[in-house]
């Protein structure tokens, strides 16, 4: 490819460095707060024991991935203001995590439930619903990690190195410590993750405007740049834009942990306090992907221009910084897909082994081979990611992504619905989830695989987020049915 | 309210008072409130430091959101 940089010796040797130090501490894990890892809450989550600081590390380090911090800046490269519906985001998921997530965890605690699968069994009984729960949260994960795959890609391409090996040799690696060491792995690596990027971050959000003239500079050159380049972008919302920023950020924050991957996360957590008290501390984590979205101005201030958007901050970072410290970003970013990626499989592997497989297929697991089974799962799913992105256009994960928000946001009326009310029942929540996923499919295809619709209220036209509008049904029909049918007893054996 | 729940919502109510729980859990719902009408904030002016309005009221929030939750935390300990 004629747009590589030429590789420079110091970033690769840089990079090298601390790809060698996760991947020794991935395998090291395994003896770390030592369990039996032929268990599946010890291999899947840990041992149910992390505390406030470790969880801090392991959500943060689980939620803002590597693809955030290279799509987040690469939307407001493109669009402007309108990209920042990440920072609404992930402000308003806090008090949602605060008022929902420690309730589920005792509930999970005390019934040794380990996904959101395992929770609806317990309350509603039956195999096949929780199996949909279950199969929602598999396939809303497969191209999540596959997108991991592409953040990775593309630090590694800013390097200079084209091709898929790299890519292959660090999923390897993950692969092997993560089957090795289960959620202790990306537990660690956490830290070391999420240490490099708040380095990055704020020495590029320090140093950049220097270099650039300062933060009003910054937004003047954004601000003259979209105007120049019309259509719907500006450092500011066009009021056309307005609910579907907000239904964009509303329906992110309650889809968000939803998925397999934060819901291990929490559920990993050694009490429900623990829980709380990271409600309060994780939004430090947002002030960080605020500061990451402005990357995508100060790129635009630089004068720095990509074919694909994606590139921008690799590109920015090799404009304005020494070798050494490109090294030290790209391995930050690269490590910033493999915890989320180690957990995404593990937490898919954990739904596959306890909500499909052992009910649907093999009832008699002993508590050992299901450990086994899930640590062969795990394997599968990141080659199966790996595949993905090697072999397909990486506009079909991305596509697939977005879809996946969709999806995960109708299990939302079985998961966080029934820790308040009784009034719904299985017949209710399946036809609801059904509904949910057929018209959040439908109308998702009907936009040429766009995140919003616009619906038609009198003679307005209010832009929606897809996810919403699903859910919005979904609820209905959960309630009407439920309602029309008899109400659930109360289920005794978990 | 407590009809038909389970022993961990029991534990909820045991806690706290009913009328100290209804306000408290309210809080939560301000930053919604405060950044899902945009009409509040989508504007240049008062720009601070060379932000836009638009842009620090948004980090803004971050912190004064971990204030609230703390201040419900703090209440329902």
């Amino acid at each position: 490819m004629s747009d590589l940089n030429p590789v420079n010796p110091v970033s690769m040797s840089v990079f090298i460095a601390f790809f060698v130090l996760v991947t020794v501490i991935g395998f090291f894990a395994a003896r770390w707060k030592r369990g039996d890892l032929t268990q599946l809450h010890e291999w899947g989550l840990g041992g149910r024991q992390f505390g406030t600081i470790i969880s801090w590390f392991l959500v943060g380090g689980d939620f803002y991935t590597a693809y955030t911090v290279i799509a987040v800046p690469a939307l407001v490269y493109s669009v402007g203001a309108y990209g920042f519906f990440a920072l609404p985001y992930t402000i308003i998921v806090y008090p949602f995590v605060f008022a929902v997530m420690p309730k589920l965890w005792k509930v999970a605690h005390d019934k040794n439930h380990i996904t959101a699968a395992d929770y609806v069994h317990g309350e509603y009984g039956g195999k096949w619903f929780p199996a949909a729960v279950a199969l929602t949260g598999i396939v809303a994960t497969m191209p999540y990690i596959a997108l991991q795959l592409v953040g990775m890609q593309v630090v590694i391409k800013g390097l200079g190195v084209s091709g898929e090996m790299p890519l292959i040799v660090a999923f390897v690696i993950l692969a092997l410590y993560t089957y090795a060491s289960g959620l202790r792995a990306p537990a660690m690596i956490a830290f070391v993750k999420d240490i490099m990027i708040y380095i990055v971050v704020i020495a590029a959000v320090w140093l950049i405007p220097v270099k650039l003239g300062g933060y009003g500079h910054v937004f003047a050159a954004a601000d003259a740049h979209f105007q120049a380049k019309g259509g719907a972008t500006g450092i500011l919302l066009k009021p056309s834009q307005y609910t579907a920023f907000a239904s964009l950020a509303l329906g992110s924050a309650l889809a968000a942990f939803m998925y397999p991957h934060t819901m291990t996360a929490v559920l990993s957590s050694a009490s429900a306090k623990t829980v709380r008290k990271n409600a309060i501390f994780l939004p430090a984590y947002t002030l960080l992907l605020g500061l990451i979205a402005l990357l995508g101005y100060m790129a635009i201030a630089a004068g720095v221009n990509v074919k694909s958007a994606s590139d921008v901050v690799p590109a920015l970072f090799g404009t304005l910084f020494p070798a050494w410290f490109i090294g030290f970003a790209a391995a930050a970013i690269a490590i910033s897909a493999l915890v989320p990626a180690a957990i995404m499989s593990i937490g898919a592997a954990n739904l596959f082994t306890r909500n499909l497989w052992r009910p649907l297929v093999a009832p008699n697991l002993s508590p050992q081979a299901e450990a086994a089974n899930a640590k062969i799962v795990s394997l599968v799913v990141k080659f199966g990611a790996l595949l993905f992105i090697v072999f397909l256009p990486t506009q079909y994960a991305i596509d697939l992504q977005l879809l996946g928000g969709v999806w995960i946001l109708q299990i939302f009326p079985a998961v966080v619905f029934s820790l308040y009310t009784r009034r719904l029942n299985t017949p209710g929540l399946f036809i609801g989830w059904l509904v949910g996923i057929a018209l959040g499919t439908g109308l998702a295809i009907s936009q040429g695989l766009k995140p919003v619709y616009g619906l038609h209220v009198g003679h307005e036209d209010y832009p929606l987020y897809i996810g919403m509008i699903a859910l919005a049904a979904n609820i209905v029909v959960s309630f009407a049915v439920s309602a029309l049918s008899p109400r659930r007893a109360a289920v005794t054996t978990a | 309210m407590t009809r038909g729940v389970d022993k961990t919502q029991e534990t909820y109510v045991e806690t706290t008072t009913s009328a100290g729980r209804s306000w408290r859990w309210l809080i939560l719902l301000i930053p919604y409130i405060a950044l899902l009408w945009l009409p509040f904030y989508n504007d240049a002016h008062p720009s601070f430091a060379g932000f836009p309005f638009f842009y620090w009221y948004q980090f803004l929030w971050v912190p004064l959101t971990s204030l609230l939750v703390y201040i419900v935390y703090r209440g329902i300990k």
